[in-house]
């Protein structure tokens, strides 16, 4: 399992294919992968960037354990996330989880546990810039 | 006892603290190290709070050494 933190823009395909090539071959059936970017609008305003401020420490403990508690739920041949912080803008991905496993199932139900997951207990703030200035985001039921 | 406490995104706008350190006694809680590292500012009520790292609550009991941090409710990943 693998949980990185980047301060600046990744490729979650490039990512993908590179953690991918490190398993064994034949062990998995199914990989499962979510990519989260950043968009341009928001509550009917224009964004034009943002800034995700983390707990870098914490951040990362809860990124491990995390994918520590997908593992012990399902059996998974790897699992992955990768998350930004600092300065993003429109149209660059903000995080990346993924889980391979023998079948489809686990594999979607574990990709679904790491999002879901950290976007509860990761400590992220996101701020965005708009035409009418900063402003801190709340997160809405179903983001 | 002496413990670090961190701030972090509109709570460190709101009290003005991104980091300082506290030197407090033996019972102090996590609402306590607040009052002294604030100067007894209003807590937001959505604010939450960590003991070294992990989430914790208000009443709970800090020791020597440990980091506090407070701070909003998270807003990571995308939708």
């Amino acid at each position: 399992m693998t949980a990185r933190l980047r301060g600046s823009p990744f490729d979650p395909w490039q990512e993908l294919a590179q953690y991918e090539a490190a398993l064994a071959k034949g062990k998995y059936g199914a990989c499962s992968s979510f990519v989260g970017t950043m968009r341009d609008f928001n509550v009917g305003d224009h964004v034009h960037a943002m800034t995700l401020e983390h707990y870098p420490e914490m951040t990362q403990k809860y990124l491990d354990t995390i994918c520590a508690e997908a593992e012990q739920r399902w059996q998974l041949s790897g699992c992955l996330i990768i998350h930004r912080y600092g300065e993003i803008s429109p149209g660059e991905p903000i995080v990346l989880t993924a889980a391979w496993s023998a079948h489809r199932a686990a594999a979607f139900d574990a990709c679904r546990y790491l999002i879901e997951q950290l976007k509860v207990r990761a400590p992220f703030w996101k701020k965005e810039l708009t035409d009418a200035g900063e402003r801190w985001v709340h997160n809405a039921p179903g983001d | 006892m002496r413990l670090k406490v961190k701030f972090f995104a509109s709570l460190s706008e709101h009290t003005g603290l991104t980091e300082t350190t506290v030197t407090s006694d033996s019972e102090a809680t996590v609402l306590d190290v607040w009052n002294q590292a604030t100067g007894h500012q209003p807590m937001p009520s959505n604010t939450l709070c960590a003991i070294n790292m992990s989430y914790a609550h208000l009443e709970d009991r800090a020791s020597d050494g440990d980091e506090i941090a407070f701070f909003p409710p998270v807003t990571g990943g995308s939708v």
